[in-house]
């Protein structure tokens, strides 16, 4: 117990492999067991990281020990919960058995392996987001591939290896780039730890920075998915079952943004708002296009795949708008998103398992047929397109004004430009929810709602309770899940030297005004402009 | 009492969740104690809160209870604010709400998803009065979203018929283009003032001159005024109102004309004191106001089904609120919102009643004589129809000869476009009385069955004509001897932190009564034009239809606005989208930026698999070949 | 290498007397013979021969060598044990002829090119 108490975070990140080891050793015909101890620990994993994490006050926790030394430079074992990642650490551990639960009959073959991938998955998901040493965090960045290739190449459907070669290569060209610079960076920094390494970062001259930081960024953005990255998604969602959907929506794609705030940003401050212009120019393009495209889609589960790409946009633009706002709303958008998404993922596998289709048009009337599925879909659709009250809405309200007030000459632009994404989510999504669930019940025998025979059992709606609870709750009181990463998001931007946020001067009635001559520049609010230039060069 | 308030919005919610979650099993009786009980709690406290609004030195009552989503610079709380403003809004909506619910415990009753009506309603007037009481920005967007969603979900109630489903969608994403809008000028307005508290911005803007020309705060007030065109259905986004009828009837009258639709108007007098400052805006919303009522009623001329003819009836008068307020008339387009509550309400509850009677019928062509059948209904109608039309005395009257009598001291262009909407609407609600009411029956079968409606429907209908009748108390005008006391009671709202109350020019009364005299008898006349047509029946408007198809024509089919916006808008939208997908996803980044390499990397394997025969022979001759190669490499 | 190999060989050549040329003639042709053999015959067992001449051309030369230095006993050792690893490799080799001959009806190494069947 004492060796538990000193090291919570290497039992939670290890313990699901360990079990998962154990269930791959288990026979074939043991699967129904074999996923009824995964679900228990996966269970137990959540109550463990729950009692620990958030008893631990701040929620700051560290395990921090020499590993190895990898050709003269030494490789910390360095695990930390802190403000960054604490929120997305629990959602890990929530997902897991949640999405176990959710998928309990979805497959009928290999359901013990299946459930041990997902513990090794979650092994690698914890680890890369707990990892404080580059090299461990590569370590795991690269496992989490290994076992999510499986489950969409074995699992999938019918173009599954055609998605799992994509996925994977995708990915992992990315991050060769990304090794490279990292070894470069770690062999003059004498080691793998972040902070020597954004000491030796700053030290070299701009444009090799600027290299060192495209490289961290590529492998990032093509994990969040930013566009033009971003083709590997939706054949990887569609394919995928959908346990492996909702895992990939709900926590793959955070790494992304985690690596740029936890790494790229503060490791490379000056080059990351050298770029944050064409960063948040793709992400604006990714908003508007994932929506354009989703709002044409046939399959419902590739139109959930492109919003991901729309809403990722909006977490990518709240992360290069550098102020506490934008940033804070890239943060609670990466939760909401896990929660939405992976919320929606699990609805369109409960309706294909049922009706063995997932394409709009062999739907119509579900309402009728399935009253208790079609309320949770639309508290989660309004979730998606960001009604007030809904977790959706706070997130893009945050990053939208923080892009707005933001320090560069562009914020002001692209949030109006971003703003449109707010109605081209709602009409992919309404749309589809009429199409799907409203209007006369669809009575052709083939069509996928003559197949509906049954609403909701108690186990999905046990899934999908806690999920509705958190979409309110985030929208009611983000401060529960924002509040411990306002400290350290913004220390960040102060030791990134953000610009100041840039307001408008208004010009005050005549009697109390200041000299008149400077008063109409002031009206089109560029005074803070100096500062804006400066960095963006 | 201060410390319950927060029960005023909350109340009908925890309605609403009741009956959304357990009002299936727990009976219709439950169902209607609830949903009536919690909006009929809501009035009280309503109207304890006015009092004690009423009670204070400044006449306002600011209560704020926590914090909802503040970060960084931002800080949004949780508040409610009832001022002489908010407070009289939230009387109108929780009266009006009130009898609504009444009205529809008889309307609803023989509908199977009665519980399910009552979740949406109650939660629409939590939402209202969110909108109307909360101190923040976010907050009232909390509420101005919420309604709309509310209204989403009432329009497609018949979610399983083939058009209330479309209805319902064209609603949302009407209002979600608007409410673009809002988000815009909130983040103008955070970036300009450095908070969202409507207090707070209003104490700033006191302290601020009127843009000239075109500035910040231009800006900010026209996205804001978008969202209202949006909420409000004025050009170019009504669109979705008329559609909106697909809704039960309590619904239209409720949320489509007395309560949501005037959401944003109230959304301007909110923040008068920042339109005050930005001249450009005012002049748009006055010009997009008066085009939008004198563009909606002319197609009220025309339709055939009763709800639809008022509901461009609505679309029109809320033009004339928006052309009040852009003549900086806040307390008399205010008024006009007051006013229009109570008989839009009425006409709408009305034409339920009459529906209900015709057995769901409503074609105007199919009614008639229905006086004799629905005496209440007809007694109430035609008070109701007396004062939209402006007949002198009445409430309709004295509100809108304010408005035009403002719009005119602002341009006399807009005072022509006014009163031409007036004369319209004079004409198409009496043709809409007289086909209902008057005349010989034209569907002997629905006519023989007709009977008038249970209490609980014509309860209302009657409090809401008594409504009707004493609203005029409120703001009879000054140049005919009234005290128009709206204004001054508004005036601690509408001028919340100005340090210098601006005043409107004001003309003499000579002027005031010449231009009543006017546009009265030009409105009497044109409700006589409209009773002489559709007295006798339909052959006159036939014939007249005949001799000018072009027009009828373009006004039957709404000047083809709807089919404009699918062909040039959301069809090349649709396209768009499908091109970026097709070619620019699949073919582009897929095909040239990933598939080309991994097909290259293949060509290039199979290249050299070539070479791997698997003949043992091969692998011997190119071994021995090497071999001899080293060796004369090297030993050369 | 190459310089310096050449010069090697060009000294020591004519200090041994010239017999030595003639064993390595001699297992010049053997290796010759051998490689022929495997290239040209398609049969696994005479590419098998093929290459078991190859070994002793390899072996006669390095006798040879160090014959002619003067009796270097490392030569023997790699000669018995050339001959002890070619033993192996043919019991080996011949094991899998036989097991392909089985499966395929045949010795022709040409029809044995996939290793799928």
């Amino acid at each position: 117990m004492t060796w538990l108490n000193s090291h919570p975070l290497s039992f939670l990140v290890f313990a699901p492999t360990l079990l998962g080891l154990i269930l791959m050793a288990l026979p074939q015909a043991m699967g129904r067991l074999a996923r009824m101890l995964g679900f228990m620990g996966a269970l137990a994993f959540f109550v463990l990281s729950l009692a620990w994490l958030l008893g631990h006050g701040a929620g700051y926790v560290v395990e921090r020990a020499p590993w190895f030394t990898l050709v003269g430079l030494p490789v910390d074992y360095a695990l930390t919960v802190d403000g960054l990642n604490l929120w997305l650490v629990i959602l890990t551990t929530f997902l897991v058995p949640l999405t176990m639960l959710g998928t309990w009959n979805s497959l009928k073959d290999r359901i013990g392996t299946f459930a041990a991938l997902f513990l090794l998955l979650e092994t690698g998901m914890l680890g890369a987001l707990m990892a404080q040493d580059l090299f461990f965090f590569y370590l795991f960045w690269e496992a989490m591939l290994i076992p999510m290739y499986f489950m969409i190449g074995v699992w999938g459907g019918d173009e599954r290896r055609y998605a799992a070669n994509k996925f994977f290569l995708f990915t992992l060209s990315g991050s060769l780039l990304w090794l490279v610079a990292l070894l470069y960076l770690a062999n003059k920094a004498g080691g793998f730890n972040p902070v020597l390494m954004g000491q030796a970062a700053s030290t070299l001259p701009f444009h090799v920075q600027s290299w060192l930081f495209i490289a961290f960024a590529v492998a990032f953005a093509i994990k969040v998915p930013l566009f033009p990255l971003h083709t590997w998604l939706p054949d990887a969602h569609v394919q995928a079952p959908t346990a492996g959907s909702v895992i990939l929506a709900g926590v793959l794609l955070k790494l992304g943004g985690y690596g740029f705030i936890r790494f790229a940003i503060p490791m490379f401050p000056q080059a990351a708002m050298h770029y944050a212009k064409p960063i948040a120019l793709l992400s604006v393009i990714a908003i508007v296009y994932g929506a354009l495209v989703a709002m044409v889609q046939r399959d419902v589960k590739k139109l959930v795949a492109y919003s991901s790409v729309s809403h990722m946009g909006f977490v990518m633009l709240g992360l290069a708008s550098f102020t506490v706002i934008g940033t804070q709303g890239a943060m609670l958008q990466m939760l909401n998103h896990g929660i939405s998404t992976g919320a929606l993922f699990l609805l369109v596998g409960m309706l294909y398992d049922r009706a063995h289709t997932r394409m709009i048009a062999d739907f119509g009337g579900v309402a009728v047929k399935m009253p208790v599925f079609t309320t949770f879909f639309f508290i989660i659709t309004l979730s998606s397109i960001g009604l007030p009250l809904t977790n959706g809405f706070v997130g893009e309200f945050w990053i939208l004004n923080g892009t707005f007030v933001s320090g560069f000459s562009w914020g002001r632009l692209y949030a109006c430009l971003a703003t449109s994404g707010v109605v081209l989510g709602a009409v992919y999504m309404l749309w589809m929810f009429k199409r799907v669930f409203w209007g006369p019940e669809n009575k052709d025998v083939d069509s996928g709602t003559h197949h509906l025979h049954t609403d909701l059992n108690a186990r999905e709606i046990a899934v999908m309770l806690p999920l509705v609870v958190l979409v309110l709750w985030m929208g009611v009181h983000p401060r529960t899940f924002t509040a411990i990463s306002e400290a350290p998001v913004t220390a960040l931007l102060k030791d990134a030297q953000a610009p100041a946020p840039r307001n408008f001067v208004l010009k005050p009635a005549v009697h109390e005004a200041a000299p008149a001559a400077q008063a109409p520049e002031n009206t089109e609010g560029h005074a803070a402009e100096p500062a804006a230039h400066e960095v963006h060069r | 009492m201060n410390k319950y308030y927060w029960l005023i919005p909350i109340l009908p919610l925890l309605g609403s969740l009741f009956n959304g979650l357990l009002g299936k099993r727990a009976g219709k009786g439950v169902v209607t104690f609830v949903g009536v009980g919690v909006v009929f709690g809501a009035l009280l406290l309503a109207c304890s809160a006015f009092f004690a609004m009423k009670g204070t030195a400044d006449h306002r009552l600011a209560l704020t209870y926590g914090e909802w989503m503040g970060t960084g610079a931002l800080s949004v709380p949780i508040g409610l604010v009832v001022d002489t403003l908010s407070g009289t809004m939230m009387l109108i909506i929780t009266g009006v709400s009130f009898l609504i619910h009444l009205y529809s415990v008889g309307y609803m009753h023989e509908d199977e998803g009665y519980a399910r009506f009552f979740c949406y309603l109650n939660l629409f007037v939590f939402f209202m009065l969110t909108l109307v009481l909360g101190s923040s920005l976010p907050l009232m967007f909390v509420g101005w979203e919420g309604v709309g969603l509310c209204s989403y979900l009432l329009i497609g109630y018949f979610f399983e018929t083939d058009y209330a489903p479309d209805a319902g969608l064209k609603a949302f994403l009407t209002n979600r283009v608007g409410d673009l809008g809002v988000v815009i000028g909130m983040m103008v307005l955070f970036a300009a003032f450095g908070t969202l508290t409507v207090a707070d911005i209003l104490t700033q803007a006191g302290h601020l001159a009127p843009e000239v020309g075109f500035g910040v705060l231009t800006f900010a007030t026209l996205m804001l005024f978008m969202g209202a065109t949006g909420k409000s259905a004025q050009l170019p986004l009504y669109l979705w109102l008329p559609d909106a009828m697909a809704g039960p009837t309590p619904v239209s009258a409720l949320i489509h004309a007395a309560t949501m639709v005037t959401s944003g108007i109230y959304l301007i007098c909110r923040l008068a004191p920042v339109f005050t400052l930005t001249p450009i805006t005012l002049t748009v919303v006055a010009w997009v106001g008066a085009a939008t009522a004198l563009f909606a009623a002319t197609i009220g001329l025309v339709q055939r089904d009763i709800k639809k003819v008022l509901a461009y009836s609505t679309v029109s008068q809320l033009g004339y609120m928006f052309l009040g307020l852009g003549a900086s008339g806040f307390a008399a387009g205010f008024f006009h919102v007051f006013t229009h509550a109570w008989f839009k309400a009425l006409l709408f509850l009305g034409a339920g009643s009459v529906i209900l009677a015709m057995h769901h019928e409503q074609d105007l062509f199919k009614m008639g004589g229905l006086k004799a059948k629905l005496p209440i209904t007809f007694w109430t109608m035609l008070i109701a129809t007396l004062a939209i039309i402006g007949f002198p005395g009445t409430s309709g009257f004295a509100s809108k000869d304010e408005i035009l009598y403002l719009a005119y001291l602002k341009s006399p262009a807009l005072w022509v476009v006014g009163v031409l909407a007036a004369c319209c609407t004079a004409f198409y609600m009496l043709r809409l009385f007289t086909l209902t009411f008057l005349g010989k029956a034209r569907d002997h079968h629905a006519y023989d069955h007709a009977h008038e409606s249970p209490a609980t429907m014509t309860l209302p209908l009657a409090l809401l004509a008594v409504g009707t009748l004493l609203a005029v108390w409120l703001g009879w005008p000054k140049a005919f001897g009234g005290d128009f006391r709206i204004e001054a009671w508004l005036a601690p709202a509408t001028t919340f932190g100005q340090l210098h109350a601006v005043h409107g020019e004001h003309g003499s009364h000579a002027l005031a009564w010449a231009l009543a005299s006017v546009s009265t008898v030009l409105g009497l006349g044109f409700a006589a034009f409209g009773y002489l047509s559709y007295k006798d029946g339909l052959a006159v408007s036939a014939a007249r239809a005949v001799r000018f198809p072009f027009l009828h024509n373009l006004l039957l089919n709404k000047y083809y606005v709807d089919e404009g916006v699918e062909l040039y808008l959301l069809r090349p939208l649709r396209w768009f989208g499908n091109v970026l997908w097709k070619l620019f996803d699949v073919i582009i980044i897929d095909g040239v930026g990933v598939n080309l390499p991994g097909a290259l990397t293949r060509v290039s394997g199979d290249f050299t698999a070539l070479f791997q025969t698997g003949r043992v022979r091969n692998y011997a001759l190119s071994m021995a070949l090497g071999a001899a190669l080293l060796l004369y490499v090297f030993l050369k | 290498m190459s310089g310096p190999g050449m010069n090697g060989m060009d000294a020591i050549l004519p200090t041994l007397n010239g017999g030595l040329q003639g064993y390595l003639v001699v297992a010049l042709l053997l290796f010759a013979i051998g490689l022929a053999t495997v290239l040209l015959r398609r049969t696994l067992l005479m590419q098998f021969m093929g290459v078991e001449l190859m070994l002793n051309a390899a072996n006669v030369a390095l006798l040879a060598f160090a014959r002619f230095r003067g009796g270097d006993a490392q030569a023997m050792v790699f000669y018995l044990f050339i001959i002890a690893v070619a033993a192996c490799e043919a019991a080996i080799g011949l094991a899998l002829v036989i097991g392909l001959y089985r499966h395929r009806d045949t010795t022709d190494s040409d029809r044995a090119a996939s290793l799928k069947q």
